[in-house]
């Protein structure tokens, strides 16, 4: 058994180390897949504060990923074709600044997280889980019928947006940005879960009426959380965008939410570096065995039962000690 | 007269055609300890609910010192001054006992919001959450989890958690309850110097607790309290004889 802390660190070497290994050898196709690893792991940090620390099983995390990937679509596409976003009553462009992006992207995911959350987070266990779900999906439907941006077929974003300073369509440069939101995104959850705020958080998924005896309001702890985590997932949807220069429709898609739960399930949950841990294995396997088989989400499948019923707490709990209480 | 810390005017409560709840009014004085006793079924457990909020009444009032709180919820009311400890232990298990108490400092401090500030490396909130703990004998237990806690050591507990709040009015229901012989008489000890600070609204089902510690004890026989009065009168009241040893009641 190893210190968490140590094995969170050999996960980021490694994970530079692919990078790295890609540029030397001048492989893009590394760096793209580290990429795609960051990136999705940072969504699975949106997901674990609701999910992990806060008890809240969001089956709809889908919708602020996609969220945040159409008001980066949108905005990136009005841009490239020369086209206001709006005319009246005043005229807004759009940018490909990812600087402006981001911040749109979260404020867009958090709105709907808020409004999301304001119902959902009215009930609890499988109707909760089913509410989100049917939330995220009548937002995939109605991408699919909104033929201004693409419809069922998405839309495409030839030129990834800007970043002050840094050619963004450098694989390594992008890569960059993206890992440091990753970290920026893990360190802000680490101080939040030990702040009063995560007490009271982590106090709410297990004795909400202990919680209230106290005099804190459970609901606005979870809604808080849910906001926030939303907001992540979809600035993380926002980089999933630009890495791909293309969002569609499956981005909402309930698969979509099942995969970030996965990677939170599968790497840990409620442990900070989960997400990044179960990311990378999903990502890992599927480029492993997906050139063999078509069906290797068979084996993801096993992996995930043996990592639940033997792992405490995940991928991370089978090879890192206990949670320190400290 | 001193004003009462804790007022309960008419309170009444039906589920369909029981009345579980009739006219019930008392009050809580400064200093005291008011034990609440009656047999099972009396209405304990419904007019606990809706002193804390958990239940709505039909009708009737309930007032911390001279705000009325009718109308709040469980977390207003908590905030109004309303300390609570639970017939079954509710604690935080993954917590260890100076985090469940922590928690209860917080939410005095409204300090729940803070995003940053690792809320364990607040000297200030430590120290007043190890202060609970000590005040109940737990603060060679302050880093234990709660779960692997005894269960006299859980209810005290949540003793800590409800000192931690400061309030205004302790509402313990039955914190003598698998107590053990020894666990009581600490706890009885405790209870009667917390009362000088805080009065307490106490329910419980040991009687020789009851009789040391209340300074006004009153009877709830199916939802009507039909004496209030001090040990020695209750004890030689004839309603309360019948009512705990006649008839239909164990």
């Amino acid at each position: 058994m190893i210190k968490e802390f140590w094995l969170n660190a050999a996960c980021v070497a490694l994970l530079l180390a692919v990078v790295l290994a890609g540029a030397i050898f001048d492989e893009p196709y590394y760096i793209t897949l580290a990429t795609k690893v960051t990136i999705l792991a940072m969504a699975g940090v949106g997901l674990n504060l609701a999910l992990g620390y806060g008890g809240l099983i969001s089956f709809g995390h889908a919708a602020f990923f996609g969220i945040g990937g159409y008001a980066a679509g949108i905005l990136a596409s009005h841009a490239l074709n020369y086209e206001p976003l709006a005319t009246w009553p005043i005229e807004i462009g759009g940018t490909t600044q990812m600087l402006v992006i981001w911040p749109v992207a979260a404020i867009v995911s958090a709105v709907f997280a808020a409004v999301i959350g304001a119902f959902s987070l009215r009930t609890s266990g499988v109707y909760f889980i089913m509410i989100t779900l049917a939330f995220a999906q009548m937002i995939y439907y109605f991408a699919i019928s909104w033929p201004s941006y693409g419809g069922e077929d998405g839309l495409s974003v030839y030129l990834r947006s800007e970043f002050p300073g840094l050619n963004t369509m450098n694989g390594a440069s992008f890569f960059a940005i993206c890992f440091v939101w990753l970290m920026a995104v893990v360190w802000g959850s680490s101080r939040m879960v030990n702040a009063g705020f995560g007490l009271a958080l982590q106090a709410t998924k297990q004795n909400a009426e202990r919680v209230e005896a106290v005099g804190i309001a459970p609901f606005r702890i979870r809604l808080t959380a849910f906001i926030i985590s939303g907001a992540i997932t979809g600035v993380a949807g926002a980089l999933y965008v630009d890495l791909n220069r293309f969002v569609s429709p499956s981005m909402l898609s309930w698969h979509t939410s099942g995969e970030i739960m996965v990677f939170v399930i599968l790497g840990g949950v409620a442990r900070l570096f989960g997400p990044l841990v179960g990311a990378a294995l999903f990502i890992v396997l599927e480029q492993s065995l997906g050139g063999i088989t078509e069906n290797w989400q068979f084996w993801l499948g096993a992996i995930l039962i043996v990592v639940v019923l033997f792992g405490r707490g995940g991928a991370i709990g089978l090879l890192a000690k206990e949670v320190r209480h400290d | 007269m001193t004003e009462p810390v804790l007022t309960i005017n008419g309170l009444s409560k039906s589920f369909g055609a029981v009345v579980a709840c009739d006219q019930v009014s008392l009050t809580i004085r400064p200093g005291e300890i008011h034990a609440l006793i009656g047999p099972n079924g009396a209405g304990k457990s419904t007019l606990i609910k809706q002193i804390s909020g958990a239940l709505r009444q039909d009708t009737g009032q309930i007032l911390i010192g001279d705000q009325e709180v009718s109308a709040l919820n469980i977390v207003d009311r908590a905030r109004a001054g309303l300390a609570r400890s639970f017939q079954v232990s509710s604690v935080v298990p993954d917590f260890t006992a100076l985090q469940n108490t922590m928690l209860a400092v917080q939410g005095r401090e409204g300090m729940s919001f803070r995003f940053l500030k690792p809320v364990l490396k607040n000297q200030d909130l430590v120290e007043k959450a190890r202060a609970c703990l000590t005040r109940v004998g737990l603060a060679g237990r302050a880093e234990v989890p709660a779960a692997k806690l005894s269960h006299g050591e859980r209810r005290n507990l949540e003793i800590a958690m409800a000192l931690a709040l400061n309030p205004k009015v302790f509402l313990l229901d039955e914190p003598m309850a698998g107590m053990g012989a020894e666990g009581s008489k600490a706890l009885t000890a405790l209870l009667a110097e917390l009362k000088a600070h805080t009065p307490i609204l106490l329910v419980e089902h040991d009687m020789d607790a009851v009789f040391t510690l209340a300074d006004r004890i009153s009877v709830l026989f199916y939802g009507r309290i039909i004496t209030t009065g001090t040990v020695d009168e209750v004890r030689r009241n004839p309603d309360v004889i019948e009512a705990y040893l006649g008839g239909d009641s164990p």
